[in-house]
């Protein structure tokens, strides 16, 4: 099959989406001739024109209340926050007002938008611009959090989105555009939802998130050379998230690591580890559930010190070989 | 400017139904029977009636807080007003809600919002998606002299300006965002001032004449169905009673409030429908107790109505 990147892989979706339905149009910051600071949108204003390739002033908060005045009367905004870091400028319109509006309304309204924006660090850009809030949007009843690890998904998981009637944020990872994978020139949907077992295995399970899941894969390899059989679980969707699937497979591996680039503390993986161990496949554990996370920093600028920050390949392996041989 | 006969009976009884409807919560409130708070507006019926009676009835409003005004003035039903007052599976909002987010936005009011100044971008999205879909609609945004200081309001009234976007800005002053006195609160004499920093009009209106506000927002409307853009006109007005239901009244004073109750909209009203001979003292009498009986009744749908169901708590979070 045809590889593209992670980057034209949502590009395409949004291309593939814009032109199936023409109330889609993206609005953000210099996403239009510049393509976005990451290249993303690169080219769309050329296809579809500045109407529906908005640039917008530095307005975050209005960009975000702009997208949901526009998506409850009949359009379906895809907004851009450049950064991560930077939704923490609209949060009142996600949290307050985004995600609270249909339930305060007596389920009335109906909210078809998106917020793409992208998360992580690994680029040199320290504090305020390589956050990983991921968690902050999970606990938002109302929101809906997707998280891609691959060019196949970001695509799929993006066109479910887009199709969806509720506000997502959609988070991709600067260090994932670039990376190359499998994906069908034609649309499909992944359902949000719904996790992908990434490597099937025996010895133990891997719950990674976003760029993790390609350190985890990278991490397999080595741990196969000694034999370990790890099987690696993105569940991609982090709200609502995919329980079945993690509980299925901690009954087979009895072992588990969750690892996610954000702060460890009050991180993503705090709810699963919680969930697992608040469900039946709890008894199932024969060592002590892991987590890996970042550290309790923001994010620093030098290379070594970026990197020590959050989890490597090594971290994954050492971590493992910990759990496997006790 | 000359309206016809059925309007200015129609924004008269919506004025008194909006009185009663304050009133009559207010009392339901003293016997305990509303949850929560609620935030009434009580001298402010001229903004509310006089604004929206300048739409159409397919175009677009957004509440604030102090809502209930805006919801009655855009034609609301009482009845499910009330139910929601009262928390039940009739009310708008299927007791959800509550007095701070009634909307229906089947019928163009696309909601209160609990936060100040949290419609002002969302009305910036309603004016895009507006032109964008070329229907000619426009929508109106109301929020208070306490919104106007937040960031929310100048990066969407920005927005608004270089898109022209069919927007009307509607800046409810009644002197005070909780106890803050505007005087305090902004360092010059008019809010709508602020519009010439955006690049569109600005207009200041006495928010207690129901006529003015009509006639001002009605040109902003006329300019935002051409394409002209957005406008933003302040309505001075005044609230009668405190900001919520905590509001001990230290922050102004009596004889403050009494001069305002001198100049109560809905008197102001009638004087003029009469004196211009227009309506005649019986017929508003009869507009004024149509308007009471309406609330009456709504109390009785209220009280007669279920509670919603605990195993359905979790229905309307998604779609």
């Amino acid at each position: 099959m045809r590889k593209i990147t992670y980057a034209e892989a949502i590009r395409e979706a949004l291309r593939q989406e814009m032109k199936r339905d023409e109330n889609i149009f993206l609005i953000g910051e210099d996403i239009g001739i510049y393509g976005g600071a990451f290249g993303v949108t690169y080219g769309l204003i050329n296809e579809f024109g500045e109407e529906r390739v908005r640039d917008t002033p530095i307005s975050e908060l209005a960009i975000v209340g702009t997208s949901l005045g526009a998506a409850i009367t009949g359009m379906r905004p895809i907004a851009e926050i450049m950064f991560m870091d930077f939704t923490t400028l609209a949060m009142e319109q996600i949290v307050n007002q985004a995600a609270k509006m249909k339930y305060m309304f007596g389920g009335k309204a109906k909210i078809p938008m998106v917020i793409r924006t992208p998360a992580g660090s690994g680029t040199g850009a320290a504090a305020q611009h390589s956050q990983s809030l991921e968690a902050w949007f999970t606990h938002v009843p109302g929101l809906k959090v997707v998280m891609p690890s691959t060019p196949y998904d970001a695509k799929g998981l993006l066109i479910s989105s887009i199709r969806d009637d509720n506000p997502i944020i959609f988070i991709e990872h600067k260090l994932l555009y670039k990376i190359s994978g499998e994906v069908p020139e034609e649309e499909y949907e992944i359902p949000l939802g719904v996790a992908d077992i990434k490597r099937e295995g025996e010895d133990l399970t891997i719950i990674a998130t976003s760029i993790m899941v390609q350190r985890a894969i990278s991490a397999s390899k080595e741990l196969k050379k000694e034999g370990i059989s790890v099987e690696i679980l993105d569940p991609r969707t982090l709200k609502p998230y995919d329980k079945k699937t993690i509980i299925e497979s901690i009954k087979k591996t009895g072992k588990v690591i969750i690892v996610h680039e954000a702060c460890k503390t009050s991180g993503f993986g705090a709810e699963i580890a919680a969930m697992i161990s608040e469900s039946e496949s709890f008894d199932y554990l024969d060592a002590p559930i892991r987590r890996l996370g970042g550290l309790d920093i923001p994010i620093p600028y030098n290379r070594n010190l970026e990197k020590h920050a959050v989890p490597q390949i090594e971290d994954i392996i050492n971590a493992t070989k910990e759990l496997i041989y006790g | 400017m000359k309206l016809a006969r059925e309007k200015l009976m129609d924004m008269l009884s919506k004025m008194y139904k909006i009185r009663f409807f304050e009133e009559k919560v207010d009392y339901l409130f003293s016997l305990g029977l509303v949850h929560g708070t609620m935030h009434l507006s009580i001298g402010q019926e001229a903004v509310a009636v006089g604004a929206v009676s300048a739409l159409k009835s397919d175009d677009y409003i957004l509440s604030t807080h102090r809502g209930h005004g805006h919801c009655i003035a855009k034609g609301a039903d009482i009845n499910l007003m009330m139910a929601e007052f009262l928390g039940k599976e009739t009310g708008y909002c299927r007791g959800r809600g509550g007095s701070m987010h009634i909307a229906d936005i089947e019928s163009g009011n696309l909601g209160a919002t609990g936060v100040v100044g949290g419609g002002i971008p969302i009305s910036t999205g309603v004016g895009l998606s507006i032109k964008m879909r070329k229907t000619g609609q426009v929508i109106l945004c109301f929020f208070g002299d306490g919104a106007a200081n937040l960031g929310a309001f100048h990066e969407s009234l920005n927005l608004a300006a270089i898109w022209k976007l069919p927007v009307i800005f509607l800046c409810e002053n009644n002197m005070y965002g909780m106890s803050m006195s505007v005087k305090k609160a902004i360092a010059i004499k008019d809010i709508a001032k602020r519009a010439d920093s955006y690049g569109f009009p600005g207009k200041v209106v006495d928010g207690n004449d129901v006529l003015a506000v009509y006639e001002f927002v009605l040109k902003a409307v006329k300019r935002a169905r051409k394409g002209e853009g957005p406008s933003l006109i302040e309505c001075k007005t005044y609230r009668w009673k405190g900001h919520s239901k905590s509001d001990q009244n230290l922050y102004r004073s009596k004889e403050e409030i009494r001069s305002w109750k001198k100049k109560c909209p809905i008197k102001r009203f009638k004087k003029r429908l009469i004196s211009e001979n227009i309506l005649k003292e019986e017929e508003i009498k009869m507009i004024e107790n149509e308007a009471k009986e309406v609330i009456e009744k709504a109390v009785d749908f209220a009280n007669n109505s279920p509670e919603p169901s605990v195993d359905e708590i979790f229905e309307g979070v998604y779609s």
